[in-house]
C-alpha cells in the first residue's frame, strides 16, 4: 500500500483518534502512516456491534416478559456470551446456561451472584435490574 | 511532608501498529536500545496464520495472522539476549502495590490487560480480549499515566479500572502481569537474530505440515468460504465479517501484519547487505494489497454493497496463499 492510498475515511468508532498502518512512500521505503478510518473496517466493525446489540435487545424482550433472566440481559449488554461467560466467572457452561433461566436465577445464591456481577461490572444489585430500553 | 501526589517517569510516546510489538520495542528504546517495531516484529518471528476452529469467538473460529500473544516479548528477548523481569500476583491488591512501587522507583512498565475495561479505549473498540499490552509510566492522584501503543495520544485510566483490566479471568487471563527488561546492550549485532527469525517464520509458513496452519492454513480457508451454504447467507456474512476484523482491526499494522513484515524485510535487507530482501519486501507489500482487496471485497459483500461472491473471496486468498508460499520459500533460500 502507498502512503497516498492510506485510506482516511474518519471512522465514528475511533472518536477523532488514528491507528498506524504501515505503508510505502514515494521512494518505495516502508514508513508508518496513520489511518482514521476504512470503508471495509467500519463495516465489519458495526456489523459486530449490531450484532450484540441484537442479541443484548432479544434478551432484554425476554426478560421483560419473565421468559429470560435479567443476567442474560446483562451478559450480552457486556459484549459475552455464555463461553465467554463461564471462562470469566470460573463456572461450568452448562451451569451458566442453568442460572440464566430466570428461575435458577432467583435463587442464585449470594456468592455466585457476586462472582457474576464482578465478572460484568455490575454490583449483585444492579443484575436484577432491567433498564428503561434495551 | 507528604508523597507528592504525582510521579511521572518521563517515557517517550510513539504509536505503533501492534500492541506487543510496540510495547517491547519502546521499552526497550526507553532502556536505551533504539529498535524499530517492525524490526522487534520481525526478530521475534511473529509473523504467522493459523486456522484454529477449536477456538471460538462469539460462536465463530479463530483465525490468526500472528504467533500466540506472549510470543514477541519471549521471542525478541530471547535473540537480544535480555532478560525479562516478569511478575504475576494472584491477589489484585498486590498486584497494584508492585506497579505503585515500581513507579515509585522510577521504572516505566509493560503490563498486560483486557481491552474491554480500560475506560480510555473509545467504547465501539472495546471487546473482551485479555492480551492487551501497554506502558505505565505514571500515577497522577488516582490516575494511571499510560502509553498505549496502539493510541496515538498519551491517556489515563483511573485505578480501578485499571486493576480490573489487570485481573479478568478466562483465556489468555493476564494474572496481572507486570514486565520490564533487565540490563540492555545498546548496540547489539541484529544480524543473526534477524536470520533466525526469519528462517522460523518461513518455516512456520511453509514446512509445517499441518493443514490449518501457514500458507496450507490459508488455501484450507480458501476452500471452506468457497464451500459456505449460499442458503445461511446471515451466518456466512458474520463469519466473513469476523474474519476481516482479525485481519485489519485488531492492530495488525494492515493486511494482516503484511505490511508490518514488509517493512521489517526492508530494514533486513540493509542490514543484511542482501538487496534481494529488499525486492521480496516488495513482493510481500503486493501481496498485502491483495489481501486488502479481499477485505474490501468481503466487508461490501457483508454490507450488500456487492454481490455475494464465495468464489471469488476464495480465489483471492488462494492468490495470495501461493504468493507468500514463493515469497516465504526464496526468503528461506536467501537467509539460509
Amino acid at each position: 500500500m502507498k502512503k497516498t492510498e492510506v485510506p482516511q475515511q474518519n471512522a465514528k468508532a475511533f472518536m477523532g483518534h488514528s491507528k498506524l498502518l504501515y505503508a510505502v512512500d514515494e521512494q518505495g521505503r516502508y514508513a508508518p502512516a496513520p489511518c482514521n478510518g476504512w470503508e471495509a473496517e467500519e463495516i465489519v466493525l458495526d456489523q459486530a456491534i449490531a450484532e450484540y446489540v441484537r442479541l443484548a435487545s432479544d434478551a432484554w424482550q425476554r426478560a421483560r416478559t419473565g421468559a429470560g433472566s435479567t443476567l442474560e440481559y446483562h451478559m450480552f449488554k457486556q459484549r459475552m456470551d455464555v463461553v465467554l461467560l463461564a471462562q470469566s466467572t470460573g463456572f461450568f457452561k452448562w451451569r451458566v446456561r442453568r442460572d440464566l433461566k430466570p428461575g435458577a436465577f432467583a435463587r442464585l445464591s449470594a456468592s455466585r451472584r457476586e462472582r457474576y456481577g464482578d465478572a460484568l461490572g455490575q454490583t449483585p444489585a444492579q443484575l436484577d435490574t432491567l433498564p428503561d430500553q434495551a | 511532608m507528604n508523597a507528592a501526589a504525582a510521579t511521572v517517569v518521563p517515557f517517550d510516546h510513539r504509536q505503533s501498529a501492534h500492541c506487543e510489538s510496540g510495547v517491547i520495542s519502546s521499552l526497550l528504546r526507553h532502556n536505551g536500545l533504539d529498535i524499530s517495531e517492525p524490526m522487534a516484529f520481525g526478530i521475534s518471528a511473529a509473523l504467522g496464520y493459523a486456522y484454529l476452529p477449536f477456538l471460538k469467538f462469539g460462536g465463530l473460529p479463530l483465525f490468526a495472522y500472528r504467533m500466540p500473544p506472549g510470543w514477541i516479548i519471549r521471542g525478541l528477548t530471547k535473540r537480544l539476549g535480555v532478560r525479562m523481569h516478569m511478575q504475576t500476583f494472584r491477589r489484585p491488591e498486590d498486584g497494584t502495590r508492585a506497579l505503585d512501587a515500581h513507579l515509585a522507583a522510577g521504572r516505566a512498565v509493560g503490563i498486560q490487560t483486557s481491552a474491554y475495561w480500560l475506560s480510555y479505549f473509545p467504547p465501539d473498540m472495546r471487546f473482551h480480549f485479555n492480551a492487551h499490552n501497554l506502558v505505565v509510566y505514571g500515577k497522577r492522584d488516582d490516575q494511571y499515566l499510560i502509553s498505549d501503543p496502539v493510541i496515538d495520544i498519551l491517556v489515563e485510566c483511573e485505578a480501578s479500572a485499571l486493576q480490573k483490566a489487570r485481573f479478568t479471568r478466562g483465556v489468555l487471563a493476564p494474572k496481572g502481569l507486570l514486565y520490564y527488561p533487565g540490563p540492555v546492550p545498546a548496540k547489539p549485532d541484529l544480524r543473526p537474530a534477524v536470520r533466525k527469525g526469519i528462517l522460523f517464520t518461513t518455516g512456520m509458513m511453509v514446512h509445517v505440515p499441518v493443514p490449518i496452519i501457514g500458507t496450507r492454513g490459508i488455501r484450507l480457508v480458501a476452500g471452506k468460504i468457497r464451500k459456505l451454504d449460499p442458503r445461511q447467507e446471515a451466518h456466512n456474512k458474520l463469519l466473513l465479517g469476523h474474519i476481516v476484523r482479525m485481519q485489519e482491526e485488531i492492530g495488525t499494522g494492515g493486511a494482516g501484519f503484511r505490511f508490518l513484515y514488509a517493512s521489517f524485510l526492508q530494514e533486513a535487507a540493509a542490514l543484511l547487505d542482501k538487496p534481494r530482501l529488499a525486492a521480496l519486501a516488495d513482493r510481500l507489500t503486493e501481496v498485502g494489497d491483495e489481501w486488502r482487496r479481499f477485505a474490501l471485497h468481503a466487508a461490501k459483500m457483508c454490507k450488500g454493497r456487492m454481490d455475494m461472491d464465495y468464489k471469488m473471496l476464495a480465489d483471492q486468498l488462494l492468490h495470495c496463499a501461493a504468493e507468500e508460499d514463493t515469497i516465504y520459500r526464496e526468503l528461506r533460500a536467501e537467509v539460509k
